[in-house]
């Protein structure tokens, strides 16, 4: 069994990274998962959370606000809505997503409240994470 | 017949007009590199978001249930047509020949009893269809301060026509944009958002061997909205190479009926300069043997 997988991590702007990766830890919607080569296939959406890819050159790490994943046993996708490389993320950068994220909490439906709660509580760890 | 003074003048004017047609064929050709990138570089994520929706779309319609978004509101009476145009004019047939496919398309509708509503993207598209089809004007989104789509800007038209959807105020929605083939091909053309439309062909074989986290309505559910985004930033990303491409076009068109209109003006100008030679010739010759 191969040891790398592709991972392809794209925004709809462009693609931000493609190389070969041994696990990618993605924040998926309900917890975080570790897609190894031969993981079984998988499509998830995301949390704002922080993608962590091994590869061969080390570790690196990405701040991804949402979007989905798909998973396979040769390669895994990352779509995501906005994403940059943790090094870079500001705390407007968090800011700007919390306000989104609270105006779109407010603007929901009564049904809809338990999702953008759980997005906000979310961003409030993520950006715990990055202090 | 012009005096020569005017001549002299209007060559300097077509001119000067051609430098600016030049300069802007240039400039053109500039931004549709960059357009032609920006559309190059936002392909991989649409393919790849349309082989997973897809997927999810056909189990869904196997099932036969799903989002509105998907199934449509089982209807198709009040339709929404989403009208993306440039923001600026001197780009040859570019806006007018999407408006002529909107306006087909809205008689053909018309004809069937349809209600049309129209939200317009880009002022030139607006101005046009202006005359005859203001009263079905719903909506405008403005973009003339945009320098460079991104994808919040499709996010703001995609919120807006999802606003409407969810407040019941059309059932089908359709979006009219240029795509472009190549600088001297672009063509109009018309996609069906909502209900949502996929490729089936893109389809991935083993649709149906993944595993869905959280479930597979619930991916549904929260990617239909975003595909709705991803379609129109496609569009706008094609409408805005295609837009370059045909102000190219026009320009280097412009540029050499230019040249010609120079050249032409010039032999007059010689020809009426020679004339005043010969005449003042003529009168001294007869002058001096009138002495």
């Amino acid at each position: 069994m191969a040891d790398t997988m592709q991972f392809d991590l794209v925004s709809p702007e462009r693609m931000l990274a493609s190389y070969e990766a041994s696990a990618i830890r993605i924040p998926a919607m309900e917890g975080d998962m570790t897609a190894m080569p031969g993981h079984m296939p998988v499509i998830t959406t995301l949390r704002p959370g922080v993608l962590h890819v091994e590869g061969a050159e080390g570790t690196q790490e990405f701040v991804v606000s949402g979007g989905f994943a798909e998973v396979n046993a040769a390669s895994t996708s990352v779509l995501a809505e906005r994403a940059i490389p943790r090094s870079e993320v500001t705390q407007d950068f968090i800011e700007e997503l919390r306000r989104e994220a609270e105006k779109a909490h407010e603007a929901a439906e009564p049904h809809e409240k338990d999702a953008t709660a759980k997005a906000l509580s979310d961003l409030a760890h993520l950006a715990e994470d990055m202090v | 017949m012009p005096s020569l003074k005017d001549l002299k003048n209007r060559i300097d004017s077509v001119k000067s007009t051609r430098k600016i047609t030049k300069a802007m064929q240039m400039v053109a050709a500039a931004k549709l590199r960059r357009a032609q990138d920006a559309a190059e570089a936002a392909r991989p994520y649409a393919e790849r978001f349309n082989a997973v929706m897809s997927g999810l779309a056909a189990s869904a319609r196997e099932m036969g249930q799903g989002p509105k978004l998907l199934l449509g509101t089982g209807s198709d009476q009040v339709q929404l047509l989403v009208v993306m145009t440039a923001e600026r004019g001197l780009c040859g047939g570019f806006n007018s020949s999407i408006v002529r496919l909107v306006r087909g398309k809205i008689a053909e509708l018309e004809a069937a009893g349809k209600t049309v509503k129209i939200l317009t993207v880009g002022k030139k598209g607006r101005e046009q269809l202006k005359r005859d089809h203001e009263a079905k004007f719903v909506g405008h989104v403005d973009l003339s301060e945009v320098k460079r789509i991104g994808y919040a800007d499709a996010q703001g038209v995609a919120k807006d026509v999802l606003a409407r959807f969810d407040a019941e105020e059309f059932d089908v929605c359709k979006i009219y944009y240029s795509k472009f083939h190549s600088v001297i091909s672009q063509e109009p053309t018309e996609l069906q958002v909502i209900p949502a439309t996929f490729d089936e062909d893109d389809a991935p074989q083993n649709a149906s061997f993944y595993e869905y986290e959280p479930s597979e309505e619930g991916i549904l559910a929260e990617l239909l909205p975003k595909s709705v985004a991803t379609q129109i930033f496609a569009g706008l990303l094609e409408n805005g190479a295609s837009e370059q491409g045909a102000r190219m076009t026009a320009m280097d068109n412009a540029t050499r009926n230019a040249g010609d209109m120079i050249d032409r003006l010039t032999i007059q100008y010689n020809r009426s300069r020679q004339a005043v030679i010969t005449n003042e010739l003529i009168e001294i010759i007869s002058g001096a043997e009138a002495l």
